[in-house]
């Protein structure tokens, strides 16, 4: 019997298309960079930075970090759920790990207006 | 049910089907991949800050540990996203089958190797 609701409850179909939709920007955002990678002679840090200065980049940027922090509270969560079965232990790391997943936005996000 | 049941714990007897090394290795590099943004995120917050930083980020990611880093991390961003893929073919209705689901699982894998292999020569 489910005793604790809070650690179970889940859109599975939600979950679904989430996953899905989160991976299909993020593969965008590496096809672009590998594309960058290549064509791109010299990156000198001219170059690097004006790759990020552009409002499109940031933009792409940002929402391929909020993708990365959907997909990875569906994955992590799929993971943990699997592996770690004591309720207290699994909260916790699922909490520590999101925060993770926050932080990086929060990083990114600085990180490009400062650019 | 029944208490006395054999049991096989010789582990080199026992061999994941190569669907389930695919799983397993989708999930690795998942977790992996969470931990390497650490490391990636850093690289990229710190090459934006100034023309000395950049040159010590392109420094440190042509180091031995920067290049191991590198390589792991784009390793297993190629297998995570081939085996995406293939899920997503799965999802479509292809490849469910024992046989076609371990073919497309050793196809994935076999690639990934060879990608791999590619990666850490381009990088060198």
């Amino acid at each position: 019997m489910v005793t604790n609701q809070a650690s179970m409850k889940r859109n599975g179909i939600q979950d679904y298309v989430t996953l899905r939709a989160s991976a299909a920007v993020i593969s965008a955002f590496t096809i672009f960079m590998v594309y960058f990678f290549i064509a791109t002679p010299e990156i000198t840090y001219t170059v690097w930075q004006g790759l990020f200065a552009s409002i499109y980049m940031k933009a792409f940027t940002l929402i391929t970090l909020l993708a990365i922090l959907m997909h990875v509270r569906i994955g992590l969560w799929q993971v943990l759920t699997d592996y770690v079965k004591p309720h207290n232990l699994r909260m916790g790391l699922q909490f520590v790990l999101n925060l993770m997943a926050f932080a990086y936005v929060a990083v990114g996000l600085f990180v490009l207006w400062g650019v | 049910m029944k208490k006395q049941r054999p049991v096989n714990l010789d582990l080199t007897t026992i061999e994941l089907p190569a669907a389930g090394k695919a799983s397993i290795l989708h999930r690795v590099t998942g977790v992996a991949m969470f931990f390497a943004l650490v490391f990636v995120i850093w690289a990229w917050a710190t090459s934006l800050g100034s023309e000395a930083d950049f040159q010590m980020v392109k420094d440190v990611l042509n180091g031995p540990f920067g290049y191991l880093v590198a390589l792991g991390t784009l390793s297993a961003l190629s297998f995570h996203l081939i085996g995406g893929i293939r899920h997503v073919i799965m999802d479509m209705g292809y490849w469910e089958e024992l046989h076609s689901g371990n073919l497309s699982a050793n196809i994935a894998i076999g690639g990934w190797v060879v990608l791999t292999v590619v990666l850490g020569v381009i990088l060198w």
